[in-house]
């Protein structure tokens, strides 16, 4: 597996290939924790929201939101504490960059923590990962445990009146916790069930306190916004997206990997096709899916020839999504039916069951598919899928129910012969072949 | 902070114990001190004890042999000051968190795409036959469980498995006949 910065320096990466990576001494000669020194004693908080709203930094879990502007929700007169919690559920399929940040620079994330605390106003930070990654938290652990006798954490922090506090906790093998408020609730130790917005988590979160969610990779960023400048993170990508983004790359590329990008590369094609190495065993490459299992399936004809732009606009007009930045490739042995239909079980297995729609809804689709796989698959049923998506997309109490629909609304769109091969009663498919 | 804090969240019902004689497994479980002071630990990271409920779960289910025994849960609730059901619908959301006996080997084989269309089902295929058991089971000695879990975050080096918490990854047939020759 690869982890290599492609179409610029390595920023977010630059310290993942230094032996040693995950410790203090190490990565304090390659300037750890010197930024977080210089928002501490030298920005005001509402400077360093002011760089990160410059930057054009948007949220690397999955909805892309503005980051500044997302700190910028916080009360700031609130007399309530105020918490960062930090995403790292890392569950969307297809995506496994948040791991590796964890496992070669856990400083870095710390590091971002700290200086997204200094500027919400936050004195303890909370890094919820998923339950199976507990190696990770063995790793960060330690990483807080050095950072504190180094007095990096803790009281009176650089010499100045800023306290702050981090500490990991875990989930147990949940989907859903990935969404920030179910992350919250789950926090709490309730079952991972999402909250309703409004209330923002920014207003009323943790406790009902004013609470920033982030994923991993958007606080793992911080530090060269402020090493650099906001303006020049954002020149680093688009005026829209600014800077690097790390993909996770899966399926069937020569070189599977974690790949760090300028947001807008130019383009898609050229990235699968030579920075990965291309489809190995001399097959076709037949389907993408570019950000996470979550967002619409790409047929390889909208890549292939196509200049398609790697960033949130650009894959947007190329009919998908950023997402997490998990790319799974596909090559021409796949059947579109039988990708979709593994998702589709997926959603159901971690549909949390609060609403009606998902819950229900997903569990009808996975029905559906199996019949057809057994072979009982009707003409019709490519529509009775449809209108189950119909059924669920906008109508569930979070996004997960959309995740669910997405898939196949577009891989049935996209790649009808796959669906229609299924469908054909085996008689009548018995006697075509005979024709 | 402590836990003395008001709470603001109207999720939250504190603790409002039932009689919890009632409702109380016919023993609560006991730990080492050293164990204890594992879970004080995480109990110390927050300002709501109900917090660590997850973390604590994971300790448990380890030192009582992979899963939450009604005497573990009754221990939890005890501990949290919180209700014994508090606990158990907690314990039943979590796929990671087991309410029966597992073997002492779990194996988790990730059935998701990027592992399945590299090679997934002929992993678990293997493990179903080296092991006779079908995903879900567990063998007659206790020693091994199966089973298709959803995406691990290794979708680069797959296929994969984890056991326990062990990831192993970028399997063949023989790097897996490899590991579980090699499990003591
Ligand atoms: C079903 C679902 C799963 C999600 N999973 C994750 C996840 O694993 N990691 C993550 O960072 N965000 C995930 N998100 C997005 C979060 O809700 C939230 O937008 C994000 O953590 C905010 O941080 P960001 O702005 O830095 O991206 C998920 C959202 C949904 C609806
Ligand atoms: S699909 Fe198997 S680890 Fe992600």
């Amino acid at each position: 597996m690869r982890i290599e910065a492609i179409g610029c320096e390595p920023n977010l990466i630059k310290r993942f290939a230094l032996e040693n990576s995950t410790r203090l001494d190490v990565v304090r000669k390659h300037g750890a924790y010197d930024m977080a020194r210089k928002a501490v004693t030298t920005m005001s908080p509402a400077a360093v929201i002011d760089e990160v709203k410059k930057s054009a930094l948007r949220g690397r879990g999955g909805a892309g939101f503005p980051t500044g502007m997302k700190w910028g929700f916080v009360p700031k007169d609130s007399p309530k504490e105020k918490y960062l919690v930090i995403n790292g559920d890392e569950s969307e399929p297809g995506t496994f960059k948040d791991r590796y940040i964890y496992e070669r620079d856990p400083h870095l994330l710390l590091e971002g923590c700290l200086i997204s605390c200094y500027a919400i106003g936050a004195r303890t930070c909370y890094i919820y990962s998923r339950g199976e990654y507990k190696y990770l938290i063995d790793i960060l652990d330690r990483a807080i445990e050095e950072a504190r006798a180094a007095g990096f954490i803790g009281e009176k922090l650089f010499g100045t009146d800023f306290s702050c506090e981090m500490h990991t906790t875990t989930g147990a093998g949940a989907y859903i916790c990935g969404e920030e408020t179910a992350l919250l609730n789950s926090l709490e130790g309730l079952r991972g069930h999402p909250r309703m917005k409004p209330p923002f988590p920014a207003v009323s979160g943790l406790y009902g306190c004013p609470t920033v969610v982030n994923n991993v990779e958007t606080i793992a960023a911080v530090p060269w916004i402020i090493e650099h400048g906001g303006d020049a993170y954002r020149a680093l990508g688009t005026e829209k997206s600014g800077g690097t983004k790390m993909w996770s790359v899966s399926g069937h590329v020569k070189y599977p990997g974690v790949y760090e990008l300028p947001m807008g590369y130019d383009n898609l094609e050229k990235f699968i096709m030579e920075d990965c190495g291309g489809i190995p065993n001399g097959r076709k490459l037949k389907a993408v899916i570019p950000g996470g299992s979550s967002v619409y399936i790409m047929p390889a004809s909208d890549i292939i020839g196509k200049k398609v732009l790697m960033d949130y606009e650009g894959l947007v007009v190329a009919g998908s999504m950023v997402g997490s930045g998990g790319m799974i490739v596909m090559d021409d042995t796949v059947d579109i039916f039988e990708s979709t239909k593994n998702l589709t079980e997926f959603y159901k297995h971690e549909s949390c069951g609060w609403c009606t729609p998902c819950r229900e809804g997903t569990d009808w689709l996975v029905k559906v598919f199996k019949r057809i796989a057994n072979g009982d698959g009707r003409i019709e049923d490519a529509q009775l899928l449809l209108d189950i998506c119909d059924n669920i997309e906008g109508k569930s109490f979070c996004p997960l129910g959309d995740a669910a629909a997405w898939p196949i609304q577009s891989a049935i769109k996209k790649f009808p012969e796959d669906f229609k091969k299924h469908l054909v009663p085996m008689l009548q498919q018995d006697a075509i072949a005979a024709d | 902070m402590n836990s003395e804090q008001p709470l603001h969240s109207t999720q939250f019902t504190p603790n409002n114990p039932l009689p919890q004689e009632g409702l109380m497994p016919d023993s609560i479980a006991t730990f080492e001190p050293e164990i204890i002071r594992e879970m004080d630990m995480h109990i110390a990271k927050f300002p709501v004890k109900r917090s660590a409920l997850i973390p604590l779960m994971f300790i448990v289910q380890r030192e009582r042999g992979g899963y939450l025994d009604p005497p573990g849960v009754a221990f939890l609730a005890d501990k949290l000051g919180i209700r014994i059901t508090d606990v158990w619908e907690v314990a039943t959301f979590y796929s990671m968190i087991n309410t029966e006996p597992v073997g002492k080997y779990h194996i988790q084989v990730c059935r998701t795409l990027s592992c399945k269309i590299l090679g997934a089902g002929a992993i678990t295929e293997h493990c179903t036959k080296r092991l006779g058991i079908k995903p879900g089971g567990t063998t007659e000695d206790g020693r091994f469980s199966l089973s298709e879990v959803e995406c691990l975050g290794s979708c680069g080096t797959a296929p994969m498995l984890q056991i326990g918490f062990d990831y192993h990854e970028n399997l063949t047939i023989e790097k897996l006949d490899g590991i579980l020759d090699s499990l003591p």
